[in-house]
């Protein structure tokens, strides 16, 4: 087993370095793009959608990266950013406005942020959140493939982490070894933003499939889920879909993406 | 649609009267109609709510909420947590159940027809995932699941009128629904029939649900759902109460006896349908579905997935009985099993207990028990012959002892002594009962041949079988007959020989 591992270790480097070998910014890992088979059933794009080259964020925001965002743009911090973009419980659990405090560690990933606030963060760093297919085609490698979606110990390590409660304090940013692509805590640290998270429109009633309710849904944008073994992919979708751009929890965080120039 | 419903009853009558059956009619006119109506929904709406709001009583399993004890429809406030949390499956076995109130099943709600029942539902803050609740009671697309869908840390509140009385079923249908109720999401919502449940004297919530772990049955630690085995329908546990031993031992279920128990038994599965049955009990009344009807005298009752029954039963005898599903290997080997234990005086003349613990020869003696039956009941009433005596001991011996003393006493050269025409015998017949009480170890001589085995003892035969037995050996095969009563035979056992074998 322990030789496995270390043979896993060996391929992420070899991974890592390959990938890395782009004009990535430092913190971010480069993806070369191509076509993904999303979970999502596109009506548009049955043999998979296209994606372009990006670059990722390594790991996810920190508080302490965050803070010294609000230091920079007041208007971001607890208590003056309107609540129509960030609601009451807005970076609550730090101690004041400007303060961390021991409930948020400096590399703990930041949670309680709505998604204006990661959007306006991102684009302080020129940058921007990424899209669905981009997190989900990140988020399909583990440590040695970039596509593990398939494997079912994949999807129980993930499962793990989605069915625990988050009522113990997080890990930092940056534990877990890299994926494939030389990205940290994909998975199994906190729920991420995406930039067109509103567009994932789950059924409040999972039932509901063949009865759609079509005033959800635009044009080719139409999307459902088929494939019952990536549920937790699914469960990914539902918990965003379940959300607003105001609102904050305990366990979502973001990272920031680039387009390839 | 009730005056054409009118019209096949009386149709019916007279068919029953027209095939001849003498006073039938005047039967028919004396029952009771059977098949009134509650009327459904389109009766089930009593009017606007009166009187200032309530707050619903919520009960963690088994406890059921006080009856509501209105005569008036209300508007009813329930506030129900949606509450991630790790909790014991089995012994030294947890999981991460979502929870509706906190426990599996979630909490009781208790709300009578025709009242305006107002849901918040909360997810608490540190749940990773939404949730939303389908209540079998409500009328209205999806129960209220697309009006409650909830991320964490948010409430989310719709508003229905119980237009039904029955016990409902409620759960999570959140994507994916399944994992939501395999993982422990539903309870029993209980709308009340205007004039309320007949007072019992004990009421319980007990419900039964399936649980799909990636390791095996009662394997330590914590267990990840299993999504391959929940299509399957291969479940790991299937327990009442979310929790192997959730209702055994400390935390039986009591009553007592004379007391009238109800239990409000639903099944969230998400797969298997129930066979619940009380093991020693029968249901004096089964509202089955869960409806406005009841069966009477009913052994086991089918809950489907997603369904509930209520039934009664009245306590007469004192014990342990044990609720399962009857698919019974799901009782023994996966822990569907809870007991409910009632005190109070034993009622022997309902049932005795234990009476006799005898030997059953069975087929061992087939050639003729019944003489040994008539001895048996000579002895009783004191009119006991040598005669029933001899036959009731050839009866025996045939099961015990012709197995190495053969049928006709020659016994085997070298191995087991004869019994037929024994001078070892003749020299002292007493020597029989006392040998087959005790065995016989060591050389003995008989008829010139020596023999060195070990005789067991047959210690199992009872005081009077060991008497026919040797007044049997006695009286035959050339001995010198005379006869071995119980009395000697008691007096035997309790003295044992210098020679008695401990058996093999």
């Amino acid at each position: 087993m322990r030789a496995v591992v270390a043979g896993a270790w060996a391929l992420t480097c070899l991974a890592t370095f390959a990938v890395a070998a782009g004009n990535a910014a430092p913190g971010y890992a480069g993806l070369p793009g191509g076509t993904f088979k999303s979970a999502l059933a596109y009506e548009d794009a049955k043999q998979g959608v296209r994606i372009a080259p990006f670059s990722l964020m390594r790991k996810p925001v920190t508080n302490g990266e965050f803070l010294a965002f609000v230091r920079a743009h007041p208007e971001w911090q607890r208590g003056r950013a309107p609540k129509i973009f960030a609601e009451g419980r807005y970076l609550e659990h730090w101690q004041g406005p400007t303060t961390l405090g021991d409930r948020a560690l400096p590399e703990q990933p930041v949670t309680w942020v709505s998604w204006f606030a990661a959007d306006a963060y991102c684009a302080s760093v020129g940058a921007r959140l990424p899209s669905w297919n981009e997190w989900e085609y990140a988020a399909a490698a583990d440590e040695t493939r970039r596509d593990a979606r398939n494997d079912p110990a994949w999807r129980e390590r993930i499962l793990a982490w989605q069915s625990r409660p988050s009522d113990a304090a997080l890990p930092r940013a940056g534990l877990q070894a890299p994926n494939a692509y030389g990205l940290q805590d994909m998975h199994g640290l906190v729920w991420e933003w995406t930039d067109d998270f509103a567009s994932l429109l789950v059924s409040g009633d999972d039932r509901n499939q063949g009865d759609a309710d079509r005033n959800k849904f635009c044009g080719a944008g139409a999307l459902s889920t088929d494939d019952r073994d990536n549920y937790v992919v699914l469960m990914r979708v539902a918990m965003l879909s379940s959300l607003e751009a105001r609102d904050a929890t305990a366990n979502l965080g973001f990272r920031c993406a680039r387009s390839v120039r | 649609m009730i005056k054409r419903f009118a019209r096949v009853f009386v149709v019916a009558a007279c068919v029953a009267a027209a095939a001849g059956c003498g006073g039938k009619e005047k039967a028919v006119d004396g029952e009771k109609p059977v098949a009134t109506e509650s009327g459904g929904s389109l009766k089930g709406d009593l009017g606007p709510p009166q009187g200032p709001d309530v707050r619903a009583v919520l009960t963690t399993p088994p406890m059921v909420p006080p009856a509501t004890g209105r005569k008036t429809p209300a508007r009813v406030i329930v506030e129900l947590d949606v509450i991630e949390k790790e909790m014991p499956i089995s012994e030294g076995v947890t999981y991460t159940f979502w929870t509706f109130g906190g426990t599996v099943p979630g909490s009781f709600i208790r709300v009578r027809q025709g009242d305006t029942v107002v849901l918040h539902l909360r997810n608490m803050p540190h749940s990773k995932m939404p949730h939303n609740i389908d209540l079998h009671g409500v009328t209205g697309p999806g129960g209220g699941a697309a009006s409650s869908f909830t991320a964490p840390g948010h409430v989310s509140r719709f508003t229905f009128k119980a237009l039904n009385a029955g016990l409902f079923v409620y759960h999570c249908a959140t994507a994916p629904v399944g994992m939501h109720i395999a993982n422990g999401m539903y309870g029993l919502i209980l709308v009340e029939p205007p004039e309320g449940m007949p007072k019992v004297d004990r009421e319980y919530y007990v419900m039964q649900g399936d649980f799909y772990t990636t390791g095996k049955y009662r394997e330590k630690g914590l267990q990840p759902f299993d999504m391959e085995k929940a299509i399957d329908e291969r479940p790991t546990y299937v327990l009442f109460n979310g929790m192997e031993g959730a209702l055994t031992g400390d935390k039986a279920l009591t009553a007592k006896t004379g007391e009238t128990v109800r239990l409000y038994v639903g099944n969230g599965g998400p797969n298997l349908v129930s066979s619940f049955h009380v093991i020693g009990e029968i249901f004096d009344k089964v509202w089955f579905e869960g409806g406005t009807r009841f069966q009477e005298n009913v052994q086991t009752t089918l809950i489907p997935a997603g369904g509930a029954a209520i039934m009664d039963f009245h306590i007469e005898v004192p014990g342990s009985y044990v609720l399962v599903d009857h698919s019974i290997f799901r009782a023994f080997n996966k822990g569907a099993l809870a007991i409910l234990k009632a005190e109070g005086p034993e009622r022997k003349d309902i049932y005795s207990g234990k009476e006799v613990d005898a030997m059953y020869i069975g087929d061992r003696a087939s050639a003729n028990l019944s003489a040994v039956s008539q001895a048996t009941t000579a002895a009783k009433t004191g009119a006991l012959t040598a005669e029933d005596q001899v036959k009731a001991g050839e009866a025996l011996f045939a099961g015990t002892c012709s197995t190495c003393h053969q049928a006709n006493g020659q016994g085997m050269p070298g191995v087991f002594p004869p019994l037929a025409g024994s001078d070892f015998i003749a020299a002292d017949p007493k020597r029989v009962p006392s040998i087959i009480l005790h065995g016989l170890v060591g050389k003995v001589t008989v008829n010139g041949k020596e023999y060195n085995s070990n005789m067991p003892p047959m210690s199992q035969l009872t005081d009077d079988e060991v008497a026919n037995i040797a007044t049997y050996v006695l009286n035959s095969w050339g001995n010198p007959g005379g006869r071995v009563t119980k009395e000697e035979a008691t007096a035997l056992r309790a003295a044992k020989p210098a020679t008695a074998s401990e058996g093999h």
